[in-house]
């Protein structure tokens, strides 16, 4: 379980989160939603210990962030990067095979080349395997971030925005993986995102922030309606149900 | 295909290590090899550590156009020699022992070293412009403290400080080596074993935490070895600009960008002994033919830095258009 109490954070004295508390149990897909500046890169952060606890106490199962070391938690918790700008002498296994850092420090035997064929086949990047980073398109870089992720074969998984610059295939084959993650390898996976149909159509659970609190949270059909919209993100975008999820017109 | 570029690299290391020993020999080889063994040893220790401290320093900095002496450590070499004479004088400083003096160099360079570096890391990676105009400020300051300090310096005593500053490598004392093996050596060995932690944090501070690396911590580690090696080659051998063989502006840069030209790979266990290398043909073999060869008095640092200039100019222009 990823327990966050009490946690506040400011930036240069301006708060951002304000006292928020969540419990994200083991096992399914909770979304992140939220307006723009609500504060949820930061909480999602915070969690990835990429920025410093100041008030408050995040744990992962046992693991207390802040205090635990960082060469375990990266055992528990995989962070999905933003592809930045990386060596473009990187090919795509090399990038999957950095998912196995944290338990062969650089000395990798037969398993973790296994782990990474595995992987490589199950994110269907092997025909790319040998390609360099700059190589490929953004949305199949994107893809071997999430693929070095998934190598990393811990329990929990924390992606901010993973859908940006997707087409619809690429996000909807990406959503698809992490919903395979979630049901096949009990995964629990804490995402971000900003497109709500794709948070309900995908998630188990949706967390809404506004203004560094929480907004609403629990499950997509009862959190998404027009009056949700209307309070947190200002405007007013029909809502209608299909196939029992909540889909918002835009 | 690496294997063999490393074979090329080692026929030629080679070659200029036995030609730099065996060249335009004079006199008797009992005494010729004992005494070019001992320039040789210093040559391959300067050549080393700069290689490698600017694999690390390109590293950590996440650029491929700076090197630790673009920040202006032959100026603070400069300047703390002037800041000696001033306080104690031309007879002042030549009553002080070599090895105090050398250790005194050591770590003073180390020391504002680590200062200057700490400073510009927090004005944050990735914003390397500002990085190199504060350096070059920096630099600017250094060496404009050193012209107040010299002119208030009699002159007879400012011929201490140019003969100083100047005349190196002709003449390499035992005693000054084997300090500088001594902090130089424990140095290279854990950049050596930092290899691994280096390749996981040149994929960026997001990615690198998330793979339970600390990247800052990794960051200071490293400045402090930057620090020790590029301290104790100008201690050595005098900055490369003012004519010693030590730090020049672009040697450190002509052979990481060489590195990646004929090693390419993100491995750290490739480039680092790749650079080391190249800095050694490069020093080695580039004393050899120009001294022994073709006999020129252009001293190698000239041939150095011209070299080096367009190679920063080639990077620059590749950066722009990319
Ligand atoms: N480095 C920073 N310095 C100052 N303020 C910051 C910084 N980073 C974020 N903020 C502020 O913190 C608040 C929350 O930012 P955060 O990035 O967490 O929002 P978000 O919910 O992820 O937004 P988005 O949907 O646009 O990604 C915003 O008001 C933002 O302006
Ligand atoms: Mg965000």
């Amino acid at each position: 379980m990823i327990s966050i109490r009490n946690v506040s954070h400011s930036i240069d004295h301006h708060p951002i989160l304000h006292d928020v508390s969540l419990d994200i149990p083991r096992g399914g897909i909770t979304a992140l939603i939220g307006p723009n500046g609500a504060g949820k890169s930061t909480l999602l952060s915070l969690v990835a210990r990429l920025a410093a606890l100041t008030t408050g106490e995040i744990s992962v199962d046992t693991l207390q962030i802040g205090k635990c070391k960082d060469r375990d938690l990266a055992k528990v918790l995989a962070i999905m990067p933003q592809s930045t700008q990386v060596s473009s002498r990187l090919t795509i296994r090399d990038l999957v095979g950095f998912g196995r850092y944290p338990w062969h420090q650089g000395h990798p035997g037969p398993e973790d080349r296994e782990k990474v064929e595995e992987t490589l086949t199950r994110f269907g990047l092997e025909p790319l395997a040998h390609r360099f980073l700059d190589e490929v398109s953004g949305g199949q870089k994107q893809r071997a971030f999430a693929a070095m992720a998934y190598a990393q074969s811990t329990p929990y998984l924390l992606l901010d925005e993973p859908l940006n610059n997707l087409d619809i295939a690429a996000s909807r084959s990406l959503m698809r993986l992490l919903r395979d993650m979630a049901e096949e390898d009990g995964k629990t996976i804490l995402i971000v995102l900003h497109d709500i149909n794709y948070a309900a159509a995908f998630a188990d659970r949706l967390v809404v922030m506004k203004e560094g609190r929480i907004a609403a949270d629990g499950k997509p059909e009862k959190v998404v309606s027009a009056k949700l919209l209307y309070d947190v993100f200002g405007t007013d975008a029909p809502v209608c149900m299909m196939d029992e999820r909540p889909v918002v017109l835009v | 295909m690496l294997r063999n570029r490393f074979l090329i690299l080692g026929t030629l290391l080679a070659l200029s290590v036995v030609g730099y020993m065996t060249l335009g020999a004079v006199g008797s080889w009992s005494f010729l090899i004992p005494f070019r063994a001992s320039k040789l040893a210093a040559l391959a220790l300067v050549s080393v550590c700069l290689a490698v401290s600017t694999v690390l320093f390109q590293t950590i900095t996440a650029n491929r156009i700076l090197t630790p002496s673009v920040m202006g450590f032959d100026a603070l070499y400069v300047f703390i020699l002037t800041a000696i004479v001033h306080s104690f004088g031309a007879a002042g400083y030549a009553a002080i022992p070599a090895p105090l003096l050398f250790v005194m160099n050591l770590v003073l360079m180390t020391g504002m070293g680590l200062v200057l570096f700490s400073l510009l890391i927090k004005g944050g990676r990735g914003d390397i412009l500002k990085m190199v105009l504060t350096g070059i400020v920096l630099g600017i300051l250094i060496r404009a403290l050193t012209g107040f300090l010299q002119r208030m310096i009699d002159p007879s005593e400012f011929q201490t400080i140019q003969s100083v500053s100047f005349a190196r490598f002709t003449y390499v004392d035992k005693l000054n080596l084997a300090m500088a093996a001594v902090v130089a050596l424990p140095a290279l060995v854990m950049a050596w074993r930092m290899r691994h932690r280096l390749d996981v944090i040149a994929l960026g501070p997001v990615a690198a935490t998330g793979l339970g690396e600390t990247p800052k911590r990794g960051q200071r580690q490293a400045l402090v070895l930057i620090c020790l090696l590029t301290a104790s080659a100008t201690a050595l051998a005098g900055p490369m600009s003012s004519g010693g063989a030590g730090p020049s502006s672009f040697f450190g840069l002509i052979v990481a960008a060489l590195a990646h030209m004929i090693t390419p790979s993100y491995k750290h266990s490739v480039l680092l002994p790749s650079a080391a290398m190249l800095a050694c043909i490069t020093l080695i073999g580039g004393q050899t033919v120009m001294e022994r060869v073709l006999h020129l008095s252009t001293p190698l640092a000239v041939v150095i830095e011209v070299l080096g200039g367009i190679t920063f100019l080639i990077l620059l222009l590749k950066r722009r258009m990319a």
